[in-house]
Formats: structure tokens, sequence, C-alpha cells
């Protein structure tokens, strides 16, 4: 268990070391030098090398690489004039653009991209949950097609279409809903999630479908199984045997995927974002990439792919408890 | 021949097979058929445009006419039809060339990995599982943003798809391979003296088609997806060069005032990926019937 955990982290760190090479070098080899667009119209050769300098940009890559690991575990100083700024650890740098600190950019969307994938993943695993039940125990052969229908469209419908056409339908059409803008959970509840709904609905359209498909085989195979057959024969009430073993033998797969899911959300959230102008993570990625913002589009990376390698090891571990036959290893 | 039959006789994969085929059709006739409108995707025309009202397309839905089969683009009037069968072949092309690329890359590693010793099998496999984890919009994003205008976008999505999504390829390939590997026909192979490169292309590649195919197929709708959602993004494909997801780009800004120019985009991207999903559906019910299907 131990080895397996330490095997597991290490896994994971050296998943994200290479991202952040990767991230990294690419930058470099790019044409476009951020320095030039920093200094802007009417730049002296003087004045570029000196905003060269203060960008860190006249080192070679493995020196910034280097140094750059160094401020993520130690945090590291800055020169800034006279003074020298100090950016505590994890410190991503400052942005090239603003000169914020990544840190506190990433911070101010963090909850902007959770609220949209906690809230979207809760409403895909309500209505996929419930869905796939009812399908599972076949009492509504209607609902059965429309579970298959739907899980063909969720392979068939990109996100964004989906928020283009509910945005025309609700705010347009019948104009039930206003254009979404984010609120904070903690300035308003009911704004929060009333601006939010429209991005949950068209995140659940999709991921529904593949829980209530999920669900609906775990169903129909629990309930093919020897315990329920024993269960019935002692005069268990029908919705006992549903509600205690049915359903509790679907659920197993469907908990170890939730983490996955919506570290997956998070990490294409962008899409959901940009369609419907929430200032979130992903958001904060395309402006920075548009700018190249190195320390920006490095940050936002690390951290989805922080997300995604967690999320993926919480599953595993998840796994393990929930389902006594599976043994780590 | 079983395998047609089967597939002749479902009629979801048929319906799906001949909107895909109609789609193919139109990307890859693009310039006969706007020819025979008689447009091209690129001719402002900014005498149908009501610029008291924006920009937007003078007449109903999207200014529909003889002349302009699918009304045209608001702000700029170029022809939609013409629009839309070239979008069909960006956005297609990029989709089924990032495909191949994919499953030159992805077949290749899988079946050195299969093939290959403890410390070959190893090193693939991890780098395939750092492939997988990846985020790979957020990669691609990054990825497309640095390159250069200049540089040809269709050609360079279909390569940043493909440097990023051919880790499951490898998986599954790899998969089948170690289970082939023990077949006793390729044992046969070894002991008669055939090398790793003659095993590899005489016994495994056949064995691998059926597998990799049911993969493949819905790796195409997904590779769309993909391009469409970076070109929406505006880091994929960008105007004049039509493609879907450039189209509903730019009908973001529009969808209040002209609603028809989401529609058509939309719709037929829709349609395209719901008919290729289709295929893909039907593909792998006859090719991999052990498997869970997508519908059950």
């Amino acid at each position: 268990m131990i080895g397996y955990l330490l095997r597991r982290v290490g896994g994971a760190l050296l998943v994200l070391f290479g991202l952040s090479i990767v991230v990294y070098g690419l930058f470099y080899l790019a044409p476009q030098d951020p320095a030039v667009l920093t200094c802007g119209k009417g730049c002296t050769p003087e004045r570029l090398a000196e905003v060269r300098a203060a960008m860190g940009l006249d080192r070679s890559v493995v020196t910034q690489y280097g140094e750059f690991l160094r401020g993520l575990v130690l945090g590291r100083d800055y020169p800034a004039g006279p003074d020298v700024r100090h950016c505590p650890a994890p410190c991503l740098g400052y942005s090239f653009e603003t000169d914020q600190p990544v840190t506190a950019l990433l911070a101010d969307r963090l909850p902007v991209s959770a609220s949209l994938a906690l809230g979207a993943e809760i409403l895909s695993l309500a209505v996929g949950i419930g869905a796939g039940l009812l399908s599972g125990l076949r009492r509504f052969r209607l609902l059965d097609r429309l579970v298959n229908g739907l899980v063909l469209a969720g392979y068939a419908l990109p996100v964004f279409l989906v928020g283009l056409f509910l945005l025309m339908l609700f705010c347009v059409q019948l104009q039930w809903l206003p254009f979404p803008t984010y609120v904070p959970l903690r300035t308003d509840p009911v704004a929060w999630a009333q601006n939010l709904l429209l991005p949950w609905i068209a995140l659940a359209v999709i991921q529904s479908a593949a829980y209530a498909r999920l669900t609906r085989a775990g169903v129909r195979q629990t309930l093919a199984e020897d315990h329920v057959r024993t269960a019935r024969a002692y005069g268990f009430t029908e919705r006992r045997i549903v509600f205690r073993r049915a359903l509790r033998g679907a659920l197993v797969p469907l908990v170890t995927l939730t983490a996955v899911d919506v570290a997956a959300i998070m990490a294409s959230a962008v899409l959901t974002e940009t369609m419907f102008g929430l200032p979130g993570v992903g958001q904060l990625l395309v402006g920075a990439v548009n700018q190249i913002d190195l320390p920006v589009v490095v940050g936002v990376t690390l951290l989805t792919g922080f997300l995604v390698v967690v999320a993926n090891a919480v599953a595993d571990l998840l796994y393990a408890a929930v389902d006594p036959r599976v043994q780590l290893r | 021949m079983i395998v047609p039959r089967r597939l002749f006789g479902d009629r979801a994969f048929l319906t799906g097979a001949v909107v895909a085929a109609v789609m193919v059709l139109v990307a890859l006739t693009a310039p006969l058929l706007t020819a025979l409108a008689g447009q091209d995707p690129t001719t402002f025309h900014s005498e149908l445009l009501d610029s008291a009202r924006g920009g937007v397309p003078v007449g109903r839905f999207g200014g529909i006419s003889g002349e302009h089969w699918l009304g045209v683009e608001p702000g700029t009037g170029r022809d939609l039809f013409a629009r839309v069968v070239y979008g069909a072949r960006v956005s297609l092309g990029v989709a089924v060339s990032a495909l191949l690329l994919q499953l030159l890359v992805g077949v290749g590693v899988g079946v050195a990995a299969g093939l290959g010793g403890r410390w070959a099998d190893a090193a693939l496999s991890r780098l395939a599982d750092l492939v997988l984890a990846f985020p790979s919009l957020v990669l691609a994003i990054a990825l497309l943003a640095i390159v250069p205008q200049s540089w040809p976008r269709p050609a360079l999505l279909a390569v940043v798809i493909a440097v990023l999504g051919w880790g499951g390829t490898a998986r599954i390939t790899r998969g089948e391979t170690l289970s082939l590997k023990t077949r006793d026909y390729v044992a046969a192979a070894r002991v008669s003296g055939a090398g790793p490169l003659r095993v590899a292309r005489r016994e495994i590649l056949p064995g691998l088609a059926a597998p990799v195919l049911a993969y493949a197929a819905l790796v195409l709708p997904a590779n769309m997806i993909a391009e469409a959602g970076l070109s929406f993004l505006g880091v994929g494909v960008r105007p004049p060069t039509p493609s879907w997801g450039q189209m509903l780009s730019s009908a973001t800004t529009w969808f209040r005032a002209d609603p028809a120019y989401v529609w058509i985009p939309g719709g037929l991207l829709f349609l395209t990926l719901l008919a290729f999903v289709l295929v893909a559906d039907g593909v792998r019910r006859v090719l991999d019937p052990r498997q869970s299907e997508l519908l059950r």
C-alpha cells in the first residue's frame, strides 16, 4: 500500500515535470519574443535589453527553467528597480502582461472554474443516476430510448454548440434567463446558481448520458446476481432490493469516475467559459496565450495538469476503498 | 462476407453511413459545387447587408435567395453555402489527417511496445501514459498560439491533434499485440525464423485491423470536435479560411441578430458528427461484439 502510494506520487510528479518542460520549452522555440510585445511600439534596443533582463529572458533556457523550479518549491526573489520583490513558494512568477503574481491570478479565477465543474458534475450525477436507474429497471421503454439517444448525442455534441443553442433558446427566444455573468457564491447564492445554470446544463447534457449508461448496465448486471435472488427469496421488498443492492452495485464504478471527470471538466472548461463569458482559469489561458504571457500559460497548464493527475490518483485509491476485491500493488 | 451483410442490415449504421458519405462527397467536390452555385467563399457582398442594423443580411433567414442558397455571412456578406462547403473540406480534412497520423504513431508505438523487450515496453508505455495524462486541450491551445500566423493552420491543427491524441491507440494496440503474440501461428512464424519486423508486419498487423478500426471510428468524430473547438477558441483555423468551428466562433457575436448564422454551421456540424458516431457504433458492434457497445 505504502509502496503503491509512493510509486503513484512519483508517477504523478513525473507527468507534471514533463508537462512543465514541454510548455517551458515550447515558448522558447516560439518565434515571437515576449519582450518585444511588452516593450511595445517605438522600442529602442537599449530599452529592449532592459525589459529582457527584467523579465529574466537574457539567461539561458535551462537556467531559467531551473530557477522556475526552485521558485516553485522555495520561493524566489525578483529584482524590481532598487528593491527586491519576494515571491513566496509556490512561486509561479509574475505575469508579463499585468505584473501580478500568477498564483494570485489563478486563485482569483479558480472559484469560477470550480463552481462550473462541481455544479455540472452534481447535476450530471443526479440526472444520470436517476435516468440510468429507471431505465435499468426496464420500467419505461421511452426513457430507455431517450438515454440511448442522449448517449449518441453526447459523442456528437461539442459543448460550445450545446451552449450556443441553450443561449439562443433561453436568453434570446424565451428570455427566461439573463445572459450569464459570474456572481460569486458568497455575494449572492441565488444569482450565482441562476447565472451558472445554463453552463451547468450544457456540460450535463453530455456528461449525464455517460453516467446513465453506466448506471443502467450496473443495475441490470447486479439484478441478475445471486445475492439479489437470495434477497428476493427472503422476501425483502422490491424497494429495498433496488436501493440497497442494485443501486449500490451500480454506483461503485461511478464513484471512481467522479474525481476524474471533475478534473476533466476543469481541464476543458476553457470552451464553456469562452462560450458563456465566465472569467475562469480557461479564459485566463486564452487571454495569456494571445499575449505570449509565459508565466501565466505555464501556471494554468501546471494547475490543470496537477488537478488531472491528483484526480486520477484519488480515483484509484477510491476504487480500492469502495471495492474490497481490488488490491493496490 | 458476414461483416458487410450484418452492417447493411443495421438501419442506424446505414443512415449514418449515407449522411457521412454525402458530407465526404461535398468536401471532396467543394470547388465544383461552389462553381455550380456561382459563388466563392471569400468574396465580400456588402450590398446584401443591412448597414442600418449593424451588418445583418438583408432578407429572411440570413438572406437566403436563389443566388445565395444558404444566405450570406453577417458583417462581410460572404456566401454561406460556399463557406460551409469549403468548411466541410477543412473540418473533415483536418480530422482525417489527424486520425491517419494518430494511427501511424499509435500503432507503431503500440506494436513496438508489445513486441519489444521489457525495457522498451516500459519506456514506450510510460510515454503513452504521459501523453494520455496531459490536459490536451490546454496544451493544444498553448501549442497553436505560439506558432506564427503564416504557417498553414489546417495542417498544423492536424499535427497538434495527432501529437496529443495517439496515446489511446498505442494503449489498445499494445494490449492486442500482447495477446496476439501468444497465439500459435505467431509462435510458428518465429520458430521458422521470421525476424521481429516480419512478425510485426505479416502476423501481428492483420490481427490488429479489427480492434484498431473499431477504436479509430470513434476517434474521427472526436477529432472533428477538437478541430471545431480549437477553431472556436480562435487558435485553430482563422478567417478567411472557413471551417465549421471558425464559423461558429464568429457566430457567437451574431446569434442575437442573425440566428441563421448559428444554425447552418452548427446544424451541419451536429449532423455530421452524429452520422460518424452512428457509423462508429455500427462498425464496433460488428467488429468487436465482445466489448460493451456504445448503446446497450
